[in-house]
């Protein structure tokens, strides 16, 4: 099968030279395939294996980046397959603007996991769990077949699953569990729903079944009232994977018994599949639903952002700490998109990948810490910033960007998704930014705690980084300096895919304007009140540079 | 020449790249003077820009490094804009910088952390370059927050101690507080005009509906008093003393603090178009501030905490002199303020260091023989901030209030009895720490059993005159509690430093000398950026004089009281430093008690709710599943082999469906 799909990929028309796409999924299921039937004996073997394909895998994802054309709207590297004819099910991948960053992260984080930690037991299944894993992601953020889609969404669960349940600290069997019932009724809700819009849609030949994505959003074919139920549909998957509140009381559990590798995994790429889900086959799919169900979706995620914060502050354990600061970061990546405008969307897009880096960091410290302690509880740490002053130097910077101080990543995410909601609807943003109030109160309280004052007996012999580990957060360090200073590239490739979504809102819906600027429209009042000042401030409020986009 | 100022925040950050990865190498005392020498050529960089700027139309220069933000109809760049507001901040920030960093390489001889406190203090000028040169809302933003973060890291330097950190921690929790209005801010400008960027927007603003203006205004406002530490957020900054002394000087008296007042004073037309209830509440928060600053101040015992809560009393004139249009007087005060008060931190620092870290000004007295440079130079700064003439603060002061008077009588004599509380109040510092009898090592026991301040019970290594490792583990609050201490003057890179801060705190009110318009430079200086929006004044001879002597009276009249209370002991004491000003009117326990009270036991009931309510519905209809289906128990038994093996049928089965409709 993977043969057939790769010759012909090699073949179509108009497909580049490599098939880079079908590569960034295949090259880690070959590699986790590989690292399953080596001998467990050999143990070194397998992590060569795993480490080799990962960082395969993310040279080719940085080469994608490098080939990506900035200025297209649409789907690039496009490669189609035909695997079931009759329901016009593909092999189709493509990758837009929106798509590129989540690639090019789990490119880049997966390495980075696989260095920050080592199993404690069973290498080899861990290792192949993992590169499953980083397959499943690739896939799920590169297909656009819905069906396509749906298998590699439900294919991230079960590595997940295991290298939570095996690999994990104390209550793992039911963090696993958890999670793994949670989403996958999450994902039941999905499959109804792709289903019934692949039949609905009507888009394959003659009005039959197609699961083609570009087929679909091509097609008009939903009542109104189905597009909703189905939106629904989708909408819970999604939520629970986000995760939104009120769908976010696995994710503490299931971060707090993972592993490490698991939680940088989890919390820098899993997630995004939630929000990515909902911009593409939400947003995308469902225009008119998106912008009905638009004020529910900033209330839950406004909740999100305020609860969330002030639920991690009463947390006694780092992890749960974080994860919790998952839901309100992640409530801010859920609030942009709703804002339904070019700048909350891009905002968007940008904080996943900025909570991506930044939460993956601070896992991977968080799993330093581990390894040196052996406890994650905030009341047996203490003063470690006098015995680890890099380690706390690390930290934090990591802290900082995740709290959105300007010049570092986080901030510029965070800034554009609460200026866009502020633009459509102001109120949501004006009390969800007060999330970075809160986010300096969990997390200057936490590091109180356990970076400052005397160390204590138990932690007065704390180790600072080691060569490895510092090598380890490099790169993690320059991206929150690089993208906080300079985002323009990053923004740039994002900014015609959003456009390009946002336009369709507009000619899809009825009545729907993207919620822009006034512009300087308050200005043009005076030419009516104060005739003598009227052309002055009019001349102004048209040339100044505010008037152009 | 006026291409250069890039180079203004450059250095400094390059002197920060520097030490952040090499300070450790480079070490004590060649850090101090890299870290000095950045931000002094920064500083001599101004200069010359300043020259330039002369030859510029308007005197104003702009430059835009490279676009920041640009998404949508959002675009931000990284851009300068040097106009006379920004080049006078810029050349007083990076001049009295440089002083305090020389300071520093005294004061922090020996610190175990000396490079790194250096390294903060880079970023922290760069930062604050940042926030004044930042040609949009948004960049001055990036500023605000890096100071905001240099500001915690520095106050909690000496993080050992749990109290500094907490300090720091509150410090940066209060001010994000003023930040939320700031964003908010932000985004309605940008709402309003489809731009942050100053010199589009500004322009624009006499067009703005009222309201918007008044949205803006009001919500700048709160950034403003978190950062400038304005009623009620200024509840961090007595606490921000924590940190070391030169800290406190620069950061928490001559610079950071006064962002806010830059910021108000930077949309002065928001203000303008904005409701006039606007500036009238930026007139009464400030008076009130200042008056209610002054009168805790009476009561303090902790020599930083008498010149904290001076500071915060200080820039509430500043909010005053926004509020009722007197924009230059702002800046005028704003500047005589950062010579002054920097002088008396540091004079307090060299009195802290030559009393090997006593604070307690009940055991300090009759200094001024041994420390006669610091006690020289304090002196001047004294009669600075107490309003006599011909010293800096009588000049800026005054100008406030006459502007104060232009807009009503009532917030002129308030003013008036401020400037009486402040004269009374720093006499009494002066008095107590410089003259009278030497109270030093004294126990105080019985003046010290009510309050809590200092409970250090560890004698310090008191005779030591090495007592650089005294810094180190407590610095603060040790005191020798029984015998001999030895008070010193300081060395020379502490006193430089002094002297020629207090030239400037003595003569710097020729800036803007009320006499005659010529003699006005800072109001000419600054006319293209608020001539618009301020109140011009046109004060007959005999008005003038009148409000001359007035101040000079009630200046003397302070001095005169406190010498009668402190050094003729006429008065008890007692009877002005009420426990209720010294517990500042309890503000800051009211806040401490509510946020640990009430608003900790909320946020204990929302983790309650998440942990009970929707995490229990979750278990609870997972349990319920479980009980109903009694036959699918066998699956629920934990082991992950069975989940395992589910999940492979599953796929199989799957597999097994789509292979059914495949067709190659």
């Amino acid at each position: 099968m993977i043969a057939s799909v790769l010759s012909s990929v090699l073949a179509s028309e108009g497909a580049p030279s490599f098939p880079i796409l079908p590569a960034l999924v295949f090259v880690p299921l070959v590699g986790a395939i590989l690292i399953a039937l080596m001998p467990s004996s050999r143990p070194e073997l397998s992590r060569q294996m795993a480490v080799l394909t990962a960082l395969l895998t993310g040279i080719l994802s940085i080469a994608l980046l490098v080939k990506f054309k900035t200025d297209d709207a649409g789907f690039q590297f496009v490669v189609q397959q035909t695997w079931v004819e009759s329901l016009d099910i593909k092999f189709f991948l493509g990758v837009d603007g929106i798509s590129l960053f989540l690639v090019v992260l789990t490119g880049i984080l997966f390495p980075i996991a696989l260095f920050a930690a080592k199993p404690e037991h069973s290498p080899k299944g861990y290792y192949a769990w993992l590169t499953l894993l980083m397959a499943g992601c690739m896939g799920a953020f590169l297909s656009l077949d819905l069906f396509l889609f749906f298998l590699m969404f439900e294919i991230t669960l079960v590595p997940l699953y295991m290298l939570i349940g095996k690999w994990g600290h104390g209550r793992r069997v039911y963090a696993a569990t958890k999670f793994f019932l949670y989403t996958m009724l999450g994902s039941a809700f999905m499959l109804v729903s792709i289903v019934t819009l692949a039949v609905l849609a009507g888009a394959g030949d003659k009005g039959g079944v197609s699961f083609d994505f570009t087929k679909i959003i091509a097609t008009d074919n939903l009542a109104t009232s189905t597009g909703r139920w189905l939106f629904l549909g989708m909408a819970i998957a999604f939520a629970v994977k986000v995760p939104s509140f009120p769908f976010h009381t696995w994710l503490p559990d299931a971060h707090t018994e993972a592993p490490t590798a698991g939680s940088i995994d989890l919390a820098g790429i899993l997630l995004k599949l939630g929000t990515y889900g909902f911009l593409r086959y939400g947003l995308e799919l469902f225009p008119e639903a998106t912008v009905w169900f638009a004020p529910v979706m900033l209330t839950l995620a406004t909740i999100g952002v305020v609860y969330g914060g002030i639920v991690a502050a009463m947390q006694r354990n780092l992890k749960r700490l974080v994860a919790y600061s998952s839901v309100a970061h992640m409530g801010f990546a859920l609030m942009g998109l709703f804002a339904l405008n070019v700048e909350g969307i891009e905002g968007s897009v940008l904080q996943m990948i900025n909570h991506g880096i930044t939460t993956g960091a601070l896992f991977i410290l968080l799993g330093f810490l581990y390894s040196r302690r052996h406890t994650y509880e905030i009341s047996q740490l203490k003063g470690i910033a006098k015995v680890a002053p890099v380690f706390a130097g690390v930290f934090t910077l990591v802290m900082l960007a995740s709290i959105g101080v300007p010049g570092l990543n986080g901030f510029v995410g965070e800034f554009l998704v609460l200026l866009g909601t502020f633009v459509a609807n102001r109120w949501w943003a004006v009390i969800a930014a007060t999330g970075v109030i809160i986010a300096a109160l969990y997390l200057l309280w936490a590091y109180q705690r356990v970076f400052q004052g005397e160390p204590d007996e138990a932690n007065k012999n704390f180790p600072d980084l080691k060569i490895s580990e510092k090598l380890v957060m490099a790169p993690l360090v320059v991206l929150i300096i690089f993208l906080g200073i300079y985002p323009k590239p990053v923004l740039d490739r994002i900014a015609p895919s959003v456009k390009r979504v946002v336009t369709r809102l507009e000619v899809q819906v009825d009545g729907f304007k993207e919620p822009i600027t006034r512009k300087g429209a308050d200005l043009l009042k005076i030419e009516s009140s104060h005739l003598n000042t009227g052309e002055h401030a009019l001349g102004v409020a048209t040339n100044g540079k505010g008037a152009n986009q | 020449m006026v291409e250069l100022v890039w180079l203004i925040p450059a250095l400094p950050l390059a002197g920060f790249l520097l030490l952040v990865f090499f300070g450790k190498r480079i070490g004590e005392p060649r850090a101090g003077w890299i870290g000095t020498g950045a931000v002094a050529l920064s500083f001599v960089t101004a200069c010359v820009v300043f020259a330039g700027l002369w030859n510029e139309p308007e005197h104003t220069f702009e430059a835009s490094l490279f676009k920041w933000i640009p998404a949508g109809n959002f675009n931000v760049d990284i851009g300068i804009l040097l106009d006379p507001l920004s080049m006078a901040m810029v050349l007083f920030i990076t001049g009295i910088a440089s002083l305090i960093h020389l300071y520093s390489i005294g004061y922090m001889h020996g610190d175990s952390r000396f490079p790194r406190f250096f390294t903060y203090l880079n970023l922290f000028v760069f930062s604050m370059l940042v926030l004044v040169l930042g040609d949009n809302l948004v960049l001055t933003f990036l500023g605000w927050e890096g100071v905001g973060a240099c500001s915690y890291f520095l106050i909690a330097f000496w993080f050992e101690k749990e109290e500094n950190a907490s300090a720091g921690k509150k410090a940066f929790i209060t001010n994000r507080v003023g930040d939320w209005g700031f964003m908010v801010a932000i985004f309605m400008t940008f709402f309003a005009f489809g731009t942050v960027t100053y010199t589009e927007f500004l322009p624009m603003a006499p067009g703005l509906a009222q309201t918007t203006a008044t949205f803006i205004a009001l919500m700048l406002f709160v950034g403003a008093i978190g950062k400038s530490a304005q009623i009620p957020l200024f509840i961090w900054l007595p606490d921000a003393m924590a940190g070391p002394t030169p800290v406190s000087a620069l950061i928490h008296a001559a610079t950071m603090v006064t962002a806010g007042v830059y910021l108000l004073v930077r949309v002065n037309p928001i203000i303008a178009a904005s409701a006039s209830w606007i500036p009238w509440m930026i007139a009464i928060v400030g008076i009130a501030t200042a008056f209610l600053a002054a009168t805790i101040a009476l009561a303090q015992q902790d020599i930083k905490k008498v010149l904290a809560y001076s500071t915060v009393s200080q820039l509430g004139y500043m909010f005053l002199a926004v509020g009722v249009g007197g924009y230059s007087a702002a800046i005028f005060h704003m500047i005589t303020h950062a010579f002054f008060k920097a002088l008396l931190f540091l004079g307090a620092g060299s009195v802290i260091h030559g009393m090997h870290e006593e604070q307690d000004m009940r055991r300090m007295g009759a200094l001024r023989r041994i420390m006669p440079v610091t006690a020289v130079t304090f002196i001047i700064g004294w009669l600075a901030i107490a309003g006599v003439p011909p010293f800096s603060g009588f000049w800026s002061k005054d100008d406030i209030l006459a502007y104060a008077l232009h807009k009503s009588p009532i917030l002129y004599v308030i003013g008036l009895i401020t400037a009486l509380l402040t004269a009374f109040y720093m006499s009494r510092l002066v008095f107590r720490v410089f003259y009278g009898d030497s109270r030093w090592g004294e126990s105080a026991e019985g003046e010290l059993a009510n309050l809590n301040a200092h409970t250090a019970t560890d004698a310090a290594d008191a005779g030591a005159e090495d007592h650089a490792d005294a810094h180190e583990d407590s610095h603060a609050d040790t005191h020798a509690g029984h015998g001999a201490v030895h008070p010193h003057e300081s060395k020379w890179p502490m006193l430089v430093p002094l002297i020629v801060l207090a030239f400037f705190a003595a003569t710097a009110g020729v800036l803007n000398l009320p006499f005659t318009e010529n003699l006005e430079f800072l109001n000419r200086w600054l006319e293209p950026v608020v001539g618009e929006n301020q109140v011009h004044l046109h004060l007959g001879g005999a008005q003038l004089t009148f409000e001359l002597l007035l101040s000079t009276t009630i200046a003397l009249l302070g001095i005169f009281a406190a010498y009668m209370v402190y050094l003729k002991k006429k008065i008890d004491p007692s009877r002005i430093e009420l426990p209720f000003f010294a517990n500042g009117w309890y503000i800051d326990q009211g806040i401490t008690a509510f946020m640990g009270g009430i608003g900790r036991k909320g946020f204990e009931l929302i983790a309650m709710f998440d942990k009970v309510v929707i995490d229990g519905a979750v278990n609870g209809v997972g349990r319920a599943t479980r009980g109903g289906a009694s036959r699918l128990r066998a699956i629920e038994n934990g082991y992950v082999r069975w989940y395992a093996l589910m999940i492979g049928v599953g796929a199989v089965l799957i597999v097994a469906f789509v292979m059914t409709q495949v067709s190659f």
